[in-house]
């Protein structure tokens, strides 16, 4: 037990029950489990069925990203960005490239801007659709799961044709994109989309207003307002907290500010209520897909001109860019020394909070059938935790 | 708690109604879906178009490819003979290695699956080893607008042809600091051209200098190979460039002018503070006939070697042709000497105006030392072959451009007609035009025909010299005035060779003209004069087609007698005389250091 001297603070995280009184039982959820994200693994001490105490572990899954890209040229890193987070490489791909633009000044043709948007709102959605179905499986409803598989494929369709492949699309590059659309691109997005507003429409009757649903996810891992700040929490799981926060509106990069939208805001913080704010965020995303294809440049230039690539000094500077992606603000810290190489580059996504801290806080209480309903609620990506 | 609806209770059972749908999924094997068009799949090499240069394993940062020899393929001129070699074990289907294929030989087919139960197969060189995917439509191909590669040069700043006319000046201004840097990056350093280069000089490795700013360092590394390279910065004839990778998608580096950066940027007086030779003594003496590239390329390093060299030559200066014959606004004399200078600087002799065969005989030469390299050059025009030829109006290009280096007046009138269609007729046009002249140049066949550089052709047309061909010359005649010669010639069609050669010039006897010039120049080749060499070594030498037959090492059949430049190289520029002069260092290095004979 601590001393009085040492009084907590009220964030720290709870202190381990005392094991040998024969009250708690120590259980391992993951890093093989059906109901983790990624293989991520919790150590869990229950009472009965009540999680008394959570520790995360993320060690399944050190790539040393960060080590690695000190040893790569500039263009060599381009295709190992991806893989930080696998199912939504493109903001990886995107921040590599605007620090590399911002730290060498160059202007990226405005038709690669708005191809960089369309890519990154297909990626969110995409993103989303494969979380609405981790969430749906994890509350038990794995029918939904297939539905928005299927037309997360979709949209991986659009990617193959677009970027040449389905996952590591490999698209943005420094300077710009690696190619324009293909023919008659256009009208496969839009019915694309239309068969995303149709699941949507379907999914808000089977799973938003699912009793059983309601009676798991309300007032489950409510975030309160004063964790926000604290923690460091972003994206739709603050959103869903009442702070009307959003990188597009707020600082807008690429052509976001030429788009016609509203940050989604709810106030109940519950597991639920992010559902819920990632589900209007879809959407959103589909109108912005619309907007970007009415008003992007028809022709143009996709890609500025760089020093050929095998020697490539980028001037020394440093810089952090961010951008929102579907788990809120990602970052990109890169030190340059004018060298072929980076000097040091450090990748700040948003799982590293989400994932550790504030679940080894709202873990505690829950019922254990809940632990995985509550991680997905959160939306991690361990990758991006251990870069 | 939430409250209970009844709505919450039914609407989910809308689920149900999805049971009627079809499924989504692809019945695989009888249902196939092939891979988009732009689809990242399996690697396809057009084996004949890639030259092997190592782009793609260079930039793949998994080290998946590796060149490898290929069986029935030999090592060519711009191609190693190499080709790529994948290893899916290590591919990450980024396509670098395609988006920077020097040739747009490695694309990618559209397919993407494939299963096989033999690990090594994973190993495998497209192109070469068959693969199911061979006749698969193809998939992700580098978009056309868009290029890893710096296809383009910086433009040189140079002398419009107008100021050109005005002087003597050096057209070609060279590199700005800015300009070579940015050429310099275009190198893709795969080595090819070096290769190509007849003295093999470490081509991407003086490039690599100008980029990390070390001139020190560019100027040790041309001098393991040439000593000539502010001469060659500016006239060598570049084959390196005709086989640099970029030149098959864009303009191949300008590597002359980037070997002329690094030499304009360190001053004559630093070159012995930099290169630091040291000489030490073996002993031996060597004679060298002839102080033009050639010979002084082989004084250079036999003396770095050791031996004792003296050099032989008839005319006042050094240089050979590069001073008497190649203009100054292409090579200016500092430039020249600059090279030479250092040379002379190692403790190289030189016997002006020293005419072997004259002045001293080959046989005391021969006699007096241990080994004899002569390198004495073309310098015999050679005749028009028609009648009239020996009119005193009609003049050499060779003396034409000899007597402007030596400062003479060539005295050629005000319109004159050059009669050939290689450097040696673009120079003494040019040289012409310079001192005033009005120039029609006569050439037998096309344009695209000329032997001359290119560049040269541009330049000559810039500087309004008229170009006739198809002009074949058929009779020199006197004129009426003594300052004056008539040249009578005849249109010619060009007619296809039956046995696949080039298209033949054929005088249409109803086509002729008749014209007066002040002076006709003809340059259409020249030879080499043997006068000096005694009756029983020239019997000892082996010739073919005007040009001496030598080992590896310039060596004759007399084991003491080597012989390069002009009179022994088939390619008869500059580079290829120096290159000979270091082979023939190393021959008779061989022989008398080692005793041995050589290859
Ligand atoms: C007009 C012209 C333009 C050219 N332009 C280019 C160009 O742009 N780029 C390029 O690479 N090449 C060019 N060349 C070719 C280049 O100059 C020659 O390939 C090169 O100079 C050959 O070198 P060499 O040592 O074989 O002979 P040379 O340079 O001809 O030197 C031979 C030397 O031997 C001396 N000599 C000859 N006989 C005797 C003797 N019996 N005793 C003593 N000395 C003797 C001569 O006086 C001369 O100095 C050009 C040539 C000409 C004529
Ligand atoms: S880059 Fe292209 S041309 Fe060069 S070796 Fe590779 S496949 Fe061949
Ligand atoms: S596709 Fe990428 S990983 Fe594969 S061989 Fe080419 S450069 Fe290397």
């Amino acid at each position: 037990m601590p001393s009085i001297s040492q009084q907590p603070h009220k964030f720290d995280p709870p202190l381990e029950p005392d094991l040998t009184s024969g009250k708690y039982v120590k259980i391992w959820h993951g890093p093989q489990h059906p109901g983790i994200t990624g293989n991520m693994s919790l150590e869990l001490t229950i009472c009965g069925d009540e999680v008394a105490h959570c520790k995360t572990h993320v060690g399944y899954l050190h790539r040393g990203f960060e080590k690695l890209m000190e040893r790569r040229t500039f263009i060599q890193n381009f295709p190992v960005v991806c893989r930080i987070a696998v199912p939504e490489p493109a903001f990886n791909e995107y921040l590599y490239a605007a620090a590399i633009e911002e730290i060498a000044e160059i202007e990226v043709p405005e038709l690669a801007q708005w191809l960089r948007v369309l890519n990154l709102e297909l990626m969110r959605l995409a993103s989303y659709l494969m979380w609405l179905g981790g969430s749906s499986g994890s509350f038990g409803m794995t029918t939904v799961y297939q539905w928005t598989v299927t037309h997360r494929d979709y949209i991986l369709d659009l990617f193959e044709e677009m970027t040449g492949a389905r996952i590591y699309h490999m698209y943005i590059t420094p300077g710009g994109v690696r190619a324009k659309l293909p023919e008659g691109f256009k009208g496969r997005v839009l019915k694309v989309m239309q068969g995303v507003e149709k699941l949507l429409y379907e999914v808000e009757k089977v799973v938003f207003n699912n009793h059983v649903f309601k009676l798991r996810s309300q007032g489950l891992g409510i975030i309160s307002k004063d964790m926000i700040d604290e923690y460091g929490i972003v994206g739709p799981n603050q959103r869903a907290c009442g702070f009307e926060r959003d990188l597009r509106k707020d600082q807008p990069y690429l052509v976001y500010d030429q788009l016609d939208f509203e940050v989604v805001t709810e106030t109940e913080s519950d597991a639920y209520t992010r559902a819920w704010v990632r589900y209007q965020e879809m959407h959103q995303s589909v109108s912005m897909i619309r907007q970007v294809l009415d008003k992007m440049p028809e022709g143009g230039s996709f890609h500025a001109d760089l020093p050929n690539v095998l020697h490539w000094n980028v001037p020394a500077g440093e810089t952090y860019v961010k951008a929102e992606c579907t788990r809120g603000e990602y970052g990109y810290y890169m030190v340059t020394d004018g060298s072929e190489y980076l000097q040091r580059i450090h990748i700040r996504g948003p799982s590293y909070t989400h994932a550790v801290s504030v679940m080894e806080k709202l873990a505690v209480g829950i019922n254990i059938a809940d632990v995985a309903g509550l991680m997905v609620s959160l939306h991690t990506y361990p990758p991006e935790i251990e870069r | 708690m939430p409250k209970m609806k009844l709505k919450d209770i039914i609407s989910p059972f809308y689920v149900w109604q999805r049971s009627f749908e079809k499924p989504y999924t692809n019945n695989k094997p009888i249902d196939e879906r092939p891979g988009a068009p732009s689809y990242r799949g399996f690697h396809v090499n057009d084996i004949e178009k890639c030259v092997g240069c190592g782009t793609c394993e260079t930039i793949c940062m998994n080290n998946a490819i590796d060149m490898v020899p290929v069986e029935n393929l030999t090592a060519q001129v711009g191609d190693s003979g190499l080709r790529p070699r994948f290893d899916y074990g290590r591919c990450c289907w980024c396509a670098l290695c395609v988006d920077i294929c020097t040739t747009s030989s490695l694309r990618m087919s559209n397919e993407y699956a494939w299963v096989t139960d033999n690990p090594d197969d994973f190993r495998f060189t497209p192109g070469v080893d068959e693969k199911p995917w061979d006749d698969h439509p193809l998939g992700y191909r580098r978009d056309p607008d868009y290029s890893l590669l710096k296809l383009e040069r910086p433009a040189m700043t140079m002398l419009s042809a107008e100021e050109g006319l005005n002087s003597f000046d050096e057209v070609v201004h060279g590199f700005t600091p800015e300009q070579a840097i940015v050429e310099a990056s275009r190198c893709v350093e795969c080595n090819i051209c070096v290769a190509t280069c007849p003295a093999h000089m470490n081509i991407p490795g003086y490039i690599k200098t100008i980029r990390e700013q070390d001139f020190e360092q560019g100027l040790r590394l041309l001098y393991e190979t040439n000593p000539f390279s502010s001469t060659c910065g500016r006239i060598c004839t570049h084959r390196c460039e005709d086989d640099c990778v970029i030149s098959h998608l864009g303009k191949p580096l300008a590597i002359r002018w980037l070997k002329r950066y690094i030499t304009d940027q360190i001053p004559a007086e630093k070159y012995q503070q930099i290169l630091q030779h040291k000489i030490t003594e073996n002993g031996k003496k060597v004679a060298i006939v002839g102080a033009g590239p050639g010979g002084l390329s082989a004084a250079y390093f036999l003396r770095l070697k050791g031996y004792q060299v003296s050099v032989y030559e008839s005319a006042e200066k050094a240089g050979g042709m590069l001073r008497y014959g190649v203009p100054t606004y292409r090579l200016p004399d500092d430039a020249l000497d600059k090279d030479i200078d250092y040379i002379l600087s190692l403790g190289v002799s030189i016997h002006y105006q020293t005419t072997v065969g004259k002045e001293i005989d080959f046989q005391v030469l021969y006699d007096e030392n241990d080994a004899v390299f002569f390198s004495t050059g073309l310098n015999v025009p050679s005749g028009l072959r028609i009648k009239g030829e020996d009119h005193p109006r009609v003049l050499s290009g060779l003396q034409v451009l000899c007597d402007v280096a030596s400062q003479r007046d060539p005295g050629v009138g005000k319109k004159v007609a050059v009669i050939g269609g290689g450097n040696v007729a673009m120079d003494a046009a040019r040289v012409c035009r310079r001192i005033g002249a009005e120039v029609t140049i006569l050439y037998r066949r096309r344009i695209e025909d000329m032997p001359a550089d290119p560049e040269e052709i541009e330049e000559a047309q810039a500087e309004k010299c008229k170009f006739v061909t198809q002009a074949i010359p058929g009779l020199i005649e006197k004129a009426k005035s003594l300052k004056q010669v008539v040249i009578q010639w005849g249109e010619a069609e060009m007619v296809a060779d039956d046995n696949g050669g080039r298209p033949r010039p054929v005088l249409q006897e109803d086509k002729m003209h008749t014209d007066s010039y002040d002076c006709i120049i003809s340059a259409i080749g020249q030879a080499g004069n043997y006068s000096f060499l005694p009756e029983d070594i020239k019997q000892q030498l082996v010739s073919q087609r005007g040009k001496f037959t030598v080992s590896n090492h310039q060596q004759t059949s007399n084991t003491k007698v080597f012989i390069g430049g002009d009179i022994a190289n088939k390619t008869a520029d500059a580079i290829s005389a120096i290159a000979d002069g270091q082979n023939a260092a190393i021959g008779i290095d061989e022989v008398l250091s080692l005793g041995m004979g050589t290859k």
